[in-house]
């Protein structure tokens, strides 16, 4: 009978508490409010996310909270008493979320499918918790939606002229600004960044240009020609203006957008957005760049590890050379450039590539914005997503190995750079791809 | 080729359920200029529904729907949520439509497009200056899905996700018959598990005289659930629903609803075959369309002609539209209101009656008929729902703000009526 009574009291309570999350559908960079109602004044209580990715494994985060007078918890204004996150913290489930205890480690979160939407569950429990999730009952669930596309976002696959690339269209009839949309050394064909900058209204299209399928048959690197192909597929598009397209490049890919930024004979920029990179390669006239690149950077002597034996390779194109032979002549700049870096970078020196002052000795400065953020990391990505200090890394290459890569960045910094860059980097692209005819000056009223 | 740069339409959220708001806003259009905000979907029928509003770009090129007025169209005024209620079929369509989401696993796709100038009609045939598509659902994340066909019920259950238990609800249509999903979808998206009852083939209006304990079994089902709370379970009904959700309530010996919302109801049970059909009283008005109204006009004093309401027990809201063309939804409810009174049960009652709305009062932003097609044993005629478009539409949107406190403060246990929608 007690065992009876004790469940339809527990029924009772359950069937109380009121979870909501809105919206419940939204897009990976929106904001969501998730409110618990119904609950006794002073109540304790966890508020848990839980997430399966598509490589099948298990991520979770959680925060703790006591409810206000009116029974009620508001992770957007609340805040949290412990967890994976603390404070007032909004979208903390989403950017705190960690692999489940026990998981293999080196994992990164990263969505290859972006026609399918993550669902995460987020639930409500009982008391302070801080492990145990999976063998209780939550007071109460509910499924989110996150998605990477908006409605009416187009996804055409792009094999034409030799590439492997993804274009995403913004819907309507256009026509769109274009974006060429390039990812680092860990290649392959990452898409989710050009379909969220896509449902933002501007045709991106996402490129492997380290293991394209033609490097796969050829084993030859790609060189200028493929980027300006990659290009003008872009101009050419009836939906796409030739004249307003930009370049955006995270770690190795800031290296190829500077390049061609500069050096390329077809590809014309609006402006371009590098993030965690920097200037300094080998400039030898050369259109194999990428080949040579990929030797520049892979200087063993001066790789090194922390005491976790996670690879630093920063130091690699330190000190920054005062030989103009081996950085990108940027003072020959003429268009906008967004420069995002995180001054914990262990993995490239971006922040001291910044810093460099060739564009003021130039007399083109005026074209830059730096956006850079203290103890944030290499991986500076759209926001709401967990980051990684370290996680495993494939390097490409001949003889290709994983290691565990230091990326740096301390969570709760790394995730204010994702979220301020990210919005600031869509302001710089709306301003110069969608804004008046005279490419923009100095961002910094905008911003 | 120089080519100008389009303005940047957005709707905010861009996936939302049907009860959600959203923003609409332009931008990057030169100050000060005309344009037309324009909807349009086409139905799982294939029918193209639409509608549109004329706004003013202020000094930053922008337009906000929510923010701003609309000067013509299908809508006039602050009206975020215009291009939805105010949605009609396109010119050239069949007559008499009527916007029924069918499949509730997928959403109702609605593209929401700007074109230059104030224009009235030929949207077709222009080319928008931006448009955007956005989603509208009835079922949200992880509410499940159980199609139901066991001790003689039909009819399609809604769980919302979460280990529950969850409060229940009977749900049930009107006159038109088959099984209509998409409120009690909604129902589950908010935290009811709700059972869509089908009780009769569509068209087949005299197949409704089912046996009293279908509609006590259908609720035990939802009762039995083991997902389900089985002392709080409520009824929901429109229409010919409603009759029967007030019916149950009144005289069944078997179920104990917690709690009733009656929409376009009332208490005149004829016996035996539900016979609307006095030909004598039978109005059409100047365009052919049925009016049922004064059918059963004056109500009857005689209580064997209408349900003895004084013997229910439990809370009920009922919600009608004054300008109900099809049923006398008011006069009843004020007998009803008599009735109560009369047996001490008046405390149980609230009423709440919509200006200029008419018969078929469905969750907010969905469109406004006032008549449509509609099959009478086998023949299709055009009944006169009621209702002027605007007051319909915020007595749909009132109405249902209305009844989700109502359900929350009886099935959730909450007594707080200011709770955020």
């Amino acid at each position: 009978f007690g065992l009876w009574s004790t469940k339809m009291f527990q029924e009772k309570k359950r069937c109380c508490v009121k979870l909501s999350v809105h919206p419940s559908r939204g897009l990976m960079d929106e904001k969501f409010t998730v409110l618990v109602q119904n609950v006794l004044p002073g109540f304790q209580l966890t508020v848990y996310a839980f997430y399966k990715c598509e490589g099948g494994y298990s991520w979770e985060a959680f925060a703790h909270y006591t409810a206000s007078a009116t029974g009620a918890v508001n992770v957007s204004e609340d805040p949290s008493r412990g967890g994976t996150y603390s404070g007032v913290e909004p979208m903390g489930l989403m950017w705190s979320l960690r692999p489940v205890p026990g998981s293999k480690s080196g994992l990164r979160m990263r969505k290859m499918n972006v026609q399918t939407p993550m669902e995460v569950t987020i639930s409500v429990y009982q008391g302070h918790l801080t492990e145990g999730f999976v063998d209780q009952v939550p007071l109460a669930a509910v499924v989110v939606e996150r998605w990477y596309m908006a409605p009416g976002v187009r996804r055409i696959p792009i094999t034409e002229g030799g590439l492997t690339a993804t274009l995403f269209l913004p819907s309507g009839p256009g026509p769109f600004p274009g974006l060429l949309d390039l990812w680092g050394g860990g290649g392959k064909l990452v898409e989710y960044r050009a379909a969220l900058l896509a449902s933002h209204g501007i045709a991106a299209m996402a490129l492997d240009y380290l293991t394209p399928q033609i490097t796969k048959e050829t084993g030859k690197m790609v060189d200028y020609e493929y980027f300006e192909a990659a290009y003008r597929v872009l101009e050419q598009h009836p939906q796409i203006l030739g004249s307003r397209i930009a370049m955006l490049g995270l770690s190795f890919g800031t290296s190829v957008t500077l390049r061609m930024a500069v050096y390329s004979q077809v590809i014309k920029l609006r402006c371009a957005v590098c993030i965690s990179g920097s200037h300094v390669q080998p400039i030898d006239g050369s259109h194999l760049f990428v080949f040579s690149l990929l030797s520049f950077f892979s200087n063993a002597d001066k790789t090194r590890f922390n005491e976790e034996q996670h690879v630093i390779w920063r130091d690699l194109l330190m000190p920054i050379p005062t030989d103009a032979s081996l950085k990108v002549d940027v003072g020959r700049l003429r268009c906008p450039l967004l420069l995002v870096v995180g001054e914990d970078d262990q993995n490239w020196p971006s922040y001291e590539s910044a810093m460099d002052e060739m564009m003021q000795r130039a007399g083109n400065e005026h074209l830059l914005t730096v956006l850079s953020y203290p103890n944030a990391g290499h991986l500076i990505e759209p926001p709401f997503t967990p980051s990684a200090r370290a996680s495993a890394f494939k390097t490409i290459s001949n003889t290709p190995q994983t290691v565990m890569v230091l990326w740096g960045g301390e969570p709760v910094a790394h995730s204010v750079a994702q979220e301020d860059s990210w919005r600031k980097t869509l302001v710089f692209l709306r301003v110069n791809l969608y804004g008046g005819s005279q490419p923009g000056a100095k961002m910094k009223n905008l911003l | 080729m120089h080519r100008a740069v389009p303005p940047v339409i957005s709707v905010t959220p861009s996936r939302a359920l049907v009860d959600e708001t959203f923003r609409v806003a332009v931008q990057n259009l030169p100050p000060g200029s005309p344009v037309t905000l324009h909807s349009l979907h086409r139905s799982e029928d294939e029918d193209l529904w639409e509608a549109f509003g004329h706004y003013v770009s202020d000094s930053r090129g922008t337009v906000s729907v929510a923010d701003d007025f609309s000067f013509g169209g299908t809508y006039t005024g602050k009206e975020a949520m215009g291009l939805l209620w105010s949605m009609s079929p396109v010119p050239g369509s069949r007559e008499g439509l009527r916007l029924r989401k069918k499949n509730v696993c997928i959403p109702q796709l609605v593209n929401i497009s700007v074109y230059g100038g104030h224009v009235e009609e030929g949207f077709g045939e222009r080319l928008p200056l931006a448009s955007t598509l956005t989603e509208r659902w009835h079922l949200g994340p992880g509410v499940r899905r159980i199609e139901i066909s066991e001790r003689g019920v039909r009819g399609t259950l809604f769980i919302p996700p979460g280990p529950g238990p969850f409060p229940g609800m009977l749900d049930m249509w009107g006159g038109g018959g088959g099984l209509l999903e998409y409120r009690s979808a909604l129902l589950a998206s908010h935290g009811y598990a709700s059972l869509a009852l089908e009780y009769f083939t569509a068209g087949e209006l005299k197949s409704a005289d089912k046996e009293f304990s279908y509609f006590e079994t259908a609720f035990n089902i939802v009762r039995e659930h083991p997902q389900v709370i089985p002392d709080r379970v409520g009824l929901f009904g429109l229409s010919l629903g409603s009759l029967m959700a007030s019916y149950l309530a009144a005289e069944s010996s078997v179920i104990e609803p917690r709690c009733c919302v009656c929409v376009s109801g009332g208490h005149l049970y004829p016996r035996g075959v539900f016979c609307y059909f006095c030909r004598h009283k039978l109005r059409v008005d100047e365009h052919n369309r049925e009016i049922w109204r004064s059918i059963n006009l004056p109500i009857p004093e005689d209580l064997s002609q209408k349900l003895d309401v004084g013997k229910i027990n439990c809370p009920m809201l009922l919600v009608n539209g004054i300008d109900d063309q099809n049923w006398p939804t008011v006069e009843c409810a004020e007998d009803m209101a008599h009735m109560m009174r009369a047996a001490g049960k008046e405390h149980l009652l609230t009423r709440i009656e919509y200006p200029d709305a008419g018969h078929l009062i469905e969750p907010p932003y969905s469109p406004h008929s006032r008549a449509t097609k509609f099959i009478k044993d086998g023949v299709t005629v055009i009944l006169l729902w009621g209702g002027q478009t605007k007051p319909h539409a915020d007595a749909q949107e009132d109405s249902w703000r209305n009844i989700l406190a109502f359900l929350q403060k009886h099935l959730y246990c909450t007594q707080n009526p200011k709770a955020k929608m």
